[in-house]
């Protein structure tokens, strides 16, 4: 029996590489929408494991709500990144420096 | 309120064809759903969907500002988008889809439905950011919005997972009852952390608002005029749902944090701004100095501060609706206007409109009789009331400082001389609006009494 406390620092490290990539990654916007990906995994996971070990079930269909959105989200994302490329011809993430101030 | 979600949705589907007809249906499904939030009203608080949704006082005024408001917007863009050639269609959808993720907000009573009305709102909005297909910054400006957006998505679930855990249940009263029980419980404050980070994202607090400057900029006028007004007060109710509703045992906990955004995003908010030479970037830190007012308002823990800080979110939305529309209005001709500079003389071109922007100049500004001067006193009265002086004092010090980039659109306006002589024109409704909606603020600063009473109603 895998105790609650592996199942949350899955999650934590999950949740904690998710963020790394959003900040530390300079070249590729694809990468950035997978990290999002990864976070709304993580807690996903975060939320199932709470949901067995409590006996409650209303964290798995907040699991299966929170899929759904990510699919929606990932689909907004992907259309704006298809009109970022048509307009620069780049998803380089150190390119994208016209708004400042 | 039901059937007054689904009449919006039947809209939706219905109203792509023929762009007049669109803009009209649109506005008749919101005026009909305002009605019909009033029509519905019940004394007290009722609940629908097993105790998801519920509708108190609070969700009701909250929900007849977000209406007005939108009409309000729908109305100052109609022409901007018409002559952009923005996929009309598509704009009226999302705009209208943002409404109803915002009305499920308000009213949600479980963590789940909040979050589901949260993305409603931000997945339609970042979609709006990206309305301008062919324009460069617009399409960066969606980009970052979206990446941010989709961070704060993330750390407020990851506090609502924490959350979740450690009091077993996603409904707010019945958190509340958890955290009453056992409120030094490490794992709900950890995901209280996480909540207040993904709140002030949304809210675009410093430091967490650095998509704010530069969505207001990128994003075509009419957008930010939207992302500008009601979605404020839709924040302000998530923070009210979360942090009282669910969380107001842990006050302690989350009133440090907040003080340290407020304070932040006073600070930051007004002395960025007086650096802007872009009007749509100064009008995006004054912002966030707005939001640094509101989160004063709801630290303080007490009804009267969250009394206070809804006051200023409804009144903030009407201010803004009104400085977004004047712009809107003078980026007719095909042409954006960008710099703070462009507005010079704008009061031989249209003294109307430059009386408008006056108002809502020394409104933001906080200037008696306008009603900015009274939200800001009771925001402020809360604080001091729950002993917070210094705050209280750092505050106004800093909206003194901010008086002096709003005096100066002034004075470009009716100082300077106008660099293109040919006036500003707009169709005959647009100006009655953008005349009412300063009026009101005007009005409001003189006799804020019925609002105010609504706002102390919601909280007792």
């Amino acid at each position: 029996m895998i105790p609650l406390s592996h199942y949350l620092t899955l999650g934590a490290v999950l949740f904690g590489l998710s963020v790394a990539g959003i900040f530390l990654n300079r070249k590729n916007i694809i990468i950035i929408l997978m990290s999002i990906e990864l976070m709304l995994l993580a807690v996903n996971m975060n939320f199932v494991a709470f949901s067995y070990f409590t006996g409650d079930t209303a964290g798995q269909v907040f699991v299966f709500f929170i899929l759904t959105v990510a699919a929606a989200e990932a689909a907004i994302g992907l259309a704006i990144l298809v009109v970022l490329f048509r307009n620069r011809g780049t998803i380089n993430v150190s390119d994208l420096d016209d708004l400042k101030g | 309120m039901l059937c007054a979600i689904c009449a919006i949705l039947l809209c939706d589907l219905y109203s792509k064809d023929g762009r007049r007809l669109t803009y009209i249906l649109s506005q008749v499904a919101l005026v009909g759903t305002l009605f019909f939030t009033w029509g519905v009203t019940p004394d007290g608080s009722a609940t629908a969907f097993g105790g998801s949704f519920v509708m108190d006082t609070m969700s009701s005024v909250l929900k007849s500002w977000i209406l007005i408001v939108s009409i309000g917007v729908l109305l100052y863009s109609r022409d901007y988008v018409l002559e952009r050639e923005i996929t009309t269609g598509e704009y009226y959808t999302l705009a209208l889809s943002g409404v109803l993720g915002m009305m499920i907000m308000v009213s949600s009573s479980t963590m789940l439905t909040l979050y589901l009305g949260l993305e409603l709102l931000s997945l339609s909005l970042y979609a709006m950011a990206a309305l301008n297909r062919k324009d460069v910054r617009c399409a960066e400006a969606a980009m970052k919005y979206f990446v941010l957006g989709a961070l704060a998505s993330g750390l407020l679930l990851y506090g609502i997972s924490m959350i979740y855990g450690a009091t077993g249940s996603l409904v707010f009263s019945e958190i509340a009852a958890a955290m009453a029980a056992d409120s030094s419980s490490s794992a709900a404050v950890f995901g209280l952390a996480f909540v207040v980070a993904g709140i002030a994202f949304k809210f675009g607090a410093a430091p967490f608002h650095m998509w704010v400057p530069d969505v207001y900029d990128g994003a075509p006028t009419s957008v930010t005029l939207y992302i500008s007004a009601a979605p404020k007060m839709a924040a302000f109710a998530l923070a009210i749902r979360f942090l009282v509703d669910g969380l107001g045992t842990a006050h302690d906990s989350w009133q440090g944090m907040l003080v340290i955004l407020a304070l932040l995003s006073i600070v930051l908010g007004n002395l960025i701004a007086i650096a802007q030479v872009s009007i749509k970037r100064m009008l995006a830190y004054s912002t966030i100095s707005h939001v640094g007012f509101i989160l004063l308002g709801v630290l303080s823990g007490q009804a009267e501060g969250y009394s206070a800080s809804m006051f200023y979110a409804i009144t903030y939305a009407l201010t803004s609706m009104a400085a977004f529309g004047v712009i809107l209005v003078m980026d007719r001709n095909g042409v954006d206007i960008h710099l703070l500079t462009d507005l010079r003389g704008l009061f031989r071109r249209n003294p109307v409109y430059a009386f408008v922007m006056l108002i809502v100049m020394v409104s933001m500004a906080g200037v008696p009789p306008t009603v900015g001067f009274y939200a800001k006193f009771v925001v402020l009265d809360a604080v001091v009331s729950v002993g917070l002086i210094w705050l209280a004092v750092v505050a106004v010090v800093f909206s003194v400082v901010g008086a002096f980039y709003y005096l100066r659109v002034i004075k470009y306006m009716f100082f300077d001389d106008p660099i293109e002589a040919q006036p500003v024109l707009a169709p005959i409704d647009v100006s009655a609006g953008l005349a009412v909606n300063g009026a009101a603020l005007l009005m409001l600063g003189l006799f804020p009494g019925w609002i105010m009473a609504a706002c102390i109603a919601a909280f007792s």
